[in-house]
């Protein structure tokens, strides 16, 4: 039986890398005896597969992962209140939002999932200021940038990889340096386009600030849905303003 | 107090591996800071991966959270990068548990357990904006302490400490903690500074650095002496009779991002009789107490239950000695049988077919490699250093691990031991040479590899009055090795650069005069000198010069008998005469056995404070001679200082 698990990652928390929250998963699952199978062989390993890595440091409403969980055990596993049995298990700033299962024929989430919703600060901007920058951006045909690959600079165009960006207002006032929040869906497929790299696409390049992957999308059939919906167990939101 | 938390988060994006800046970890404690509350800093002078494991601190950490009158929260060395970021902002040095700036503490505490961290110790002390110097800190400063192996001798550190602490810290602490208190209810007034250290030297195990005078004639250091009457002329160290009174850490911290060590940790027992004469720890942490079997199994089910992990480490300086071992290892193996799988990891692996008989039970899975410490190549130079392994012990316990599956085997050596001859050292590339066939008859291609470090004499040792080999003597040694094995198929040979062991050795031995040494090198920017791609000998080299410090006088002069020693207003228990007889009968190559299962030799660990070992069996394990029931007579005479690697200095 296979089961995806989604969950929130917000706060100081965002500065763990993607390596180091595979770690605290395997603790977490552990220590709520949730039966997980593990991989024959000389090191056996739990069966884990993550979803698309987030970089440390950026903040998220929406990661995902998929359990093998042993037979028979895994069918009495309570999968209604894993939610609340696995979060306290896990460090203070992630909060699992939704658990449901999945069949063993899906494809995996790095396939799956296509676009993804960022909500991204930028500090020492004007929202009007910011405006411009996503207007110029987007009525661009290209977006030519420089890309490290194997050590050998390769030319790319992350234009096609941007598909729609908006500015939201000024940064809320917890954001630990002041400017303009906007909104960007990116592609991750056939290549993905990072924050960092559409920031440093903008004529003159902006600074990161705080960074949050709000959404992940599957795209069938023109439809978009979320892996799992955030609302999928009865429990409340993450609070968007979480630390 | 504010935390430094704002101004801190938008740096951290701009640094390699955050994530040991925001602590978070499952076991961390939410201190209540107060007015009638002794707020501690406990520090670690090296990275967060390197420090946060550190043991010492995580069971005063919880002895002090758990104590109504203190809070502590924990510190380590911000790396390089953002050291830069902070002092360019000019944002203190913070605790990891709420982020406040190291100032905002009573005390600042530091583990000591490596030379080399001395000159982060400065560099922390300077970030949390306190003046490195003790005597130019005012009542507003917070205290500056240190413990750990290093505290033994604290003299080349001793004008940058307020208080100095020996040995076991769990009941030292509290008392530390109820005088620190009534200095900070009292206001820390104008003055009440050197009040609060001197009642602080009253407690046992307590060493204050500026209540003594040093008095030098000519280049010798000819006395250590108290500046009052009430200040004891020698500081003994602390040591807790019962370890079962002690289960701690009960809540070890689970770090978030990964550091060494990443397992749950189980301390089975403290000190060791081996009487390995270059170990320092053997001999600081007698005599030998055991956890009872039963507080263990407690302590490791828990543990792993709460922690997730799984792995789990029996930790001790020779666990293979601990009492129905056997038992125990089977016991923990059964209890999680049930369960994901879990592996037990014995740090340090005795060297007979025994303890490979025990690392096949608990390692069932993941069977690579295998690591002993002979230590030497020879039995001449093993009877010299106490290390009491034939040859014949090294090859069953090398004969079983091939034959139970693994298939690389590494050996622990020293070198630049005392009367140590290049035979000596050409021994150890026999031995690995021997092991490679014995493995032969199991594997296509078996693996030795002999790891050589440089040896460093230490306080507190039959070795203190060792002059060590130059730097040019164990490279010299390194290349006679290397070049001895070059042809020798499956064996390799690692070394540890032996550039360090110069200003190791200077600090090991030194005295007050060597701090100005590390001062120097702190502000010239020597920092983390413990990490190879740092360390600079150069920066060290013209410091010295600088100062008028004579390395070869320090570090490779051997001492006399009745040569004062830096540390000898200092004690860990052991008779001075002792160690001395320890010293010429490593010179006539006569081994000691453990004391542990034959008669006392009044070493004076335990008679001096009227406790005992704690042993639950009275009988040397089975297998193996390990220094037990063997023909300990035969001698040959060697002469030390013909062969002595320099000319004895002034």
């Amino acid at each position: 039986m296979r089961i995806r698990v989604r969950y929130s990652k917000l706060g100081k928390i965002r500065f763990s890398s993607h390596r180091d929250m595979a770690r605290c998963w395997e603790r977490a699952l552990r220590r709520a005896e949730v039966p997980v199978s593990i991989t024959e062989g000389f090191s056996p390993r739990p069966k884990i597969h993550f979803g698309l890595a987030l970089s440390t440091s950026h903040e998220s409403l929406g990661e995902y992962l998929d359990i093998d969980l042993q037979e028979p055990e895994g069918s009495s596993v309570d999968l209604e209140t894993l939610p609340e049995r696995l979060t306290p298990f896990l460090p203070q700033g992630v909060v699992v939002e939704a658990v449901s299962v999945i069949e063993r024929s899906e494809l995996s989430l790095q396939e799956a999932v296509t676009v993804c919703t960022w909500l991204i600060e930028v500090p020492g901007v004007s929202p009007e200021q910011l405006e411009i920058d996503v207007r110029t951006m987007l009525d661009a045909t290209t977006l030519p940038v420089i890309r490290e690959r194997k050590g050998k600079k390769v030319n790319d165009d992350i234009r096609s990889g941007i598909i729609d960006l908006r500015v939201i207002g000024a940064t809320p006032s917890d954001a630990p340096e002041q400017g303009a929040v906007f909104e960007a869906e990116l592609a991750t497929q056939p290549r993905s386009v990072r924050p960092a790299e559409l920031l440093a696409a903008f004529d003159p390049p902006r600074n990161e600030g705080r960074v949050r992957r709000t959404h992940q999308w599957i795209i069938t059939d023109g439809a978009r849905r979320e892996p799992i919906p955030a609302h999928a167990t009865a429990r409340a939101p993450a609070q968007a303003g979480a630390r | 107090m504010n935390d430094v938390w704002p101004q801190l988060e938008p740096l951290l994006s701009k640094v390699a591996k955050p994530a040991r800046y925001i602590g978070l970890e499952d076991g961390a404690r939410t201190p209540h800071h107060a007015a009638d509350k002794v707020a501690w800093l406990l520090s670690y002078p090296d990275t967060y991966e390197i420090g946060l494991p550190n043991q010492g601190l995580q069971i005063l950490y919880e002895i002090l959270n758990e104590n109504p009158h203190a809070v502590a929260e924990r510190a380590y060395a911000p790396w390089t990068d953002l050291e830069g970021l902070l002092r360019d902002r000019n944002i203190p040095l913070f605790s990891l548990d709420t982020h406040r700036p190291a100032s905002a503490f009573d005390l600042i505490g530091f583990n000591l357990s490596a030379e080399l961290t001395y000159t982060n110790l400065l560099n922390m002390v300077d970030l949390a904006g306190v003046p490195v110097r003790s005597a130019e800190r005012r009542p507003e400063h917070p205290l500056i302490v240190a413990g750990g192996h290093c505290t033994y001798n604290p003299e080349p550190i001793a004008d940058f400490l307020d208080i100095v602490v020996l040995g076991d810290g769990e009941e030292v602490i509290t008392e530390i903690n109820e005088v620190v208190r009534d200095w900070k209810m009292s206001g820390r007034t104008e003055g009440s500074r050197e009040n609060v250290l001197r009642e602080l030297s009253h407690i046992v195990g307590v060493y204050v650095p500026s209540m003594y005078d040093v008095t030098y004639e000519g280049a010798d250091l000819v006395a250590v002496t108290p500046r009052f009457s009430d200040v004891p002329e020698r500081v003994e160290k602390r040591t807790v009779a019962d370890l079962a009174e002690f289960p701690y850490p009960k809540t070890q911290l689970v770090p978030i991002t990964e550091v060494v060590h990443d397992r749950l940790n189980v301390e089975v027992f403290r000190g060791c009789t081996r009487g390995c004469r270059f170990c320092q720890a053997g001999m600081i942490t007698r005599p030998v107490r055991e956890r009872p079997a039963e507080q263990v199994r407690t302590m490791v089910e828990e543990g792993l239950r709460r922690t997730g992990y799984d792995e789990v480490a029996l930790t001790s300086l020779s666990t293979a000695d601990f009492s129905g071992i056997e038992k125990l290892v089977g016991d923990i193996v059964k209890s999680t049988d049930d369960g994901p799988p879990v592996s037990v990891s014995l740090p340090s692996l005795r060297v007979d077919a025994f303890g490979v008989g025990i690392a096949t039970q608990i390692q069932r899975a993941r069977r690579t490699g295998l690591t002993f410490a002979p230590e030497a190549g020879t039995w001449r130079m093993r009877q010299v250093i106490n290390k009491l392994i034939r040859e014949e012990d090294l090859y069953s316990a090398v004969e079983a691990a091939y034959s139970n599956g693994w298939r690389r085997v590494k050996l622990y050596f020293l070198t630049g031991l005392p009367t140590e001859i290049d035979e000596d050292t050409l021994g150890i590339a026999e031995l690995a040479r021997n092991c490679v066939e014995l493995g032969k008859a199991h594997t296509k291609s078996p693996s030795v590899t002999a790891s050589v470090g440089g040896f460093v004499p230490k306080p507190f040792t039959p070795f203190q009055w060792f002059g060590q080999n130059t730097v040019e003597e164990l490279r010299r040694k390194i290349n006679l090795l290397r070049d001895d094995t070059r042809k020798s198929h499956g064996v390799q040979v690692k070394w540890h650069d032996p550039k360090a062991t110069l200003v190791e050795g200077i600090m090991s031995r030194g005295d007050r005069r060597v701090g100005v040494v590390i001062e120097e090198v702190w502000r010239q920017g020597g920092t983390f000198q413990e990490w190879n791609e740092r360390f600079d000998l150069e920066l060290w080299t013209n410091a010295m010069a600088a100062h008028g410090i004579d390395p070869d006088w320090y570090a490779y002069r051997h001492r006399t008998e009745h040569e004062v020693l830096p540390w000898d207003h200092l004690s860990a228990g052991l008779h001075k005469d002792f160690l001395w007889q320890d010293w010429r009968d490593s010179l006539a190559e006569v081994g000691l056995p453990d004391c542990r299962w034959t008669p006392c030799y009044d070493c004076g660990a335990c008679t001096g404070y009227s406790i005992e070992h704690i042993v639950a069996s009275a009988t040397p394990p089975a297998g193996g001679s390990q220094g037990t029931g063997q023909d300990l007579s035969r001698s040959v005479p060697v002469t030390l200082l013909g062969r002595a690697p320099v000319v004895v200095g002034s």
